[in-house]
């Protein structure tokens, strides 16, 4: 830090006083944003670590009793919970797989500049910025078997014959895929736009020179180019879907039956819907927790392996 | 083409030296034309969705749900008349009194012609008030305590910085229903339950998280240089944060704040459990939406576009930043 020329600086009692340390500055301008992210986040949370060791619910007037580890083990040994897990994880695996692959696909596409791209980038991704549960309302309108479109863009004309996507215990999950593909395949388009950009020129016309395969460059150049922030993309990608809540509620509230029902909206029937069992929601809510900060972990990391290369 | 040759003493050749070697003859700009038109083609379809909702918005009620679907209609304003008002069912004699009556202004008319009169407003404008003014607020509040504290991790040692950095966006992982069992808990304690106030506490400590490092991104940019100019030529630190520093980052800032009120005004999962009626903001009352009769799907386009239309013209204005924007300010330049 380099400090005030002497000569510059008028000296005099006040003054001094009223030049704050660059200490005190550093103190005074981080304390607001930790101590609300602490009253909000961390306390909260505290809290509910003690309750999911309790028997609970907000409903009753009874305080919380002491259990000890009795919401754990009820909710690792409930099949349930292993089907919404399982839910959960096939959930996230195909939607970033196909996001994935898409938005790879686009990013491809749309890397040479052409009059217009940058129109056709902006509006291919506006659908990443829309609300999901506005999304996953118009969605329902337009897989709706009889007046909804999504049917007849695939063809299906007799309404009689036409899938029900968010009825059929077949389709349900994939209708899901289909509408978080939709507004995410462009967020790993973006990612990978910039990965792309950033290769040098250089590496492909060496690679032309010396005859190499269209495929040989992709493989050997844009590939590992593009990696780093390839992986950025899926990790939140996968967190995100992990979490995926909104469009689930508002698409088929985790139904029909319990089908589509993620550790999320699992979490919140539990918690607030009917049985209002804050004891056994709470453990359930550390559960996911921690396999979050797992995951959020590595992204992390390689966000700030990114920010330094 | 030719005024310009006029002016210029020497007619240049008009030569791409960039053009690469394996770039020249017809078959790599057949390849590239053809990457065009797909792109085009594709953002087409990515768009149908969105704008079946806008032509919906649009749509007589009874066109909104015709089988089998149509394409082609007479653009009507009952869908937005019904969004934003509450009506009761008008019958014979009334009807016909009504329908006499010139002095009606055309939400009434609109309304008549769906056999209803206008009692009063619905809970929609309300709704959309409540989210703009907790969207407003907290991201005033969290752009400001982000800039301080962006500045203060991008100048200073902080002990334990990159630990305090992570922290800081750890939070902003945290799945909504895993935090709000304890919140509602504590909120119902302390009153906050459907108040504004809760709300935009909740939003602001969310929006913190990704504003501080998004806001770290743009501070880290500006030259050092200038700031240690300044406090040579006599400047407090304050002064020189306040005259050098915040100027130079007012396109971060921008981008942080309009990135912020997204995000809030996006909400749903913390606005459908923590609130209920006083507090209620649009996204959770979108999908409930019905209409005086029944489920009216015109009526939730309607909603639904008055809800989008702000963030599509604000994805427009952040299309430079939308990188920095979704990677909390890591990766910078596309």
């Amino acid at each position: 830090m380099s400090q005030p020329m002497p000569s510059a600086q008028p000296t005099g009692a006040r003054t001094i006083q009223r030049q704050m340390s660059d200490r005190k500055i550093v103190l005074w301008f981080i304390l607001p944003t930790i101590i609300l992210l602490i009253v909000m986040n961390i306390f909260p949370l505290i809290y509910s670590l003690y309750l999911s060791f309790t028997n609970y619910s907000v409903i009753a007037d009874k305080p919380p009793e002491w259990i000890g580890i009795q919401n754990y083990t009820s909710i690792l040994s409930d099949k349930n919970f292993w089907a919404a897990f399982a839910t959960t994880g096939r959930y996230a695996l195909l939607t970033v797989i196909l996001q994935t692959v898409i938005g790879f696909g686009l990013a491809l596409l749309l890397r040479n500049k052409f009059k217009g791209s940058g129109l056709v980038t902006t509006l291919i991704l506006i659908p990443m910025m829309l609300s999901p549960i506005v999304v996953a309302t118009f969605w329902k309108l337009i897989f709706n078997p009889s007046y909804g479109i999504f049917n007849y863009l695939l063809g299906y004309t007799n309404i009689n014959t036409a899938p029900e996507w968010l009825g059929d215990p077949d389709r349900v999950l994939w209708a899901i895929i289909i509408v978080d593909v939709w507004m995410w395949s462009p967020f790993v388009m973006l990612l990978c736009l910039a990965g792309l950009s950033a290769i040098p020129e250089y590496l492909y016309e060496a690679a032309a020179i010396d005859r190499a395969g269209t495929w040989f460059q992709f493989r050997r150049i844009t590939l590992p180019q593009v990696m780093p922030l390839l992986l950025i993309a899926v990790l939140f990608r996968t967190i995100e879907a992990f979490k995926q809540f909104d469009l689930v509620y508002g698409l088929t509230g985790g139904g029909p039956g319990d089908l589509t029902e993620t550790v999320s909206i699992r979490l919140y029937r539990l918690a607030f819907a009917g049985q209002l069992n804050t004891g056994l929601s709470s453990a359930l809510a550390y559960i996911v927790l921690i396999i979050i900060i797992a995951v959020s972990n590595l992204y992390i990391r390689s966000l700030n392996r990114a920010r330094g290369g | 083409m030719a005024t310009q040759t006029q002016t210029s003493p020497a007619p240049v050749p008009a030569v791409n030296y960039s053009t690469r070697v394996d770039k020249v003859g017809w078959r790599p700009q057949a390849l590239s034309l053809t990457r065009a038109i797909a792109a085009v083609i594709i953002a087409i379809i990515m768009l149908i969705p969105v704008i079946w909702m806008a032509m919906t918005a649009f749509k007589p009620l009874k066109d909104a749900v015709s089988v089998p679907p149509i394409v082609f209609f007479t653009p009507s304003m009952e869908g937005f008349v019904n969004l934003m008002t509450q009506q009761r069912q008008v019958n014979g004699e009334e009807l016909t009194q009504l329908r006499a009556r010139t002095d009606l202004n055309w939400a009434d008319q609109v309304a008549l012609s769906q056999q209803r009169a206008i009692i009063g407003q619905s809970q929609f404008p309300k709704q959309l008030f409540n989210s703009l003014v907790i969207a407003g607020a907290s991201t005033l509040i969290s752009v400001v305590f982000a800039v301080l504290a962006a500045y203060a991790f991008s100048r200073f040692d902080v002990p334990g910085k990159d630990d305090l950095l992570f922290f800081i966006l750890s939070q902003r992982m945290l799945p909504a229903v895993v935090v709000t069992v304890p919140i509602f808990l504590m909120y119902r304690q302390v009153g906050l339950y459907d108040t504004h106030l809760g709300m935009i506490l909740l939003y602001t400590s969310f929006n913190l998280s990704f504003a501080v490092w998004l806001l770290k991104g743009f501070i880290d940019e500006i030259p050092k240089e200038y700031e240690e100019a300044a406090l040579v030529d006599g400047y407090t630190r304050l002064q020189a944060f306040r005259k050098i520093v915040l100027p130079q980052s007012i396109t971060g800032i921008a981008a942080t704040t309009v990135f912020s009120f997204i995000f809030s005004w996006n909400e749903f999962a913390f606005a459908l459990m923590l609130t209920q009626d006083k507090a209620r903001t649009a996204p959770p009352s979108i999908p409930l939406i019905l209409g005086s009769g029944g489920v009216e799907w015109s009526t939730i386009a309607a909603g639904s576009l008055a809800f989008l239309i702000p963030v599509v013209i604000v994805t427009f204005a952040l299309r430079k930043h939308l990188l920095r924007g979704v990677t909390f300010g890591a990766i910078r330049k596309g």
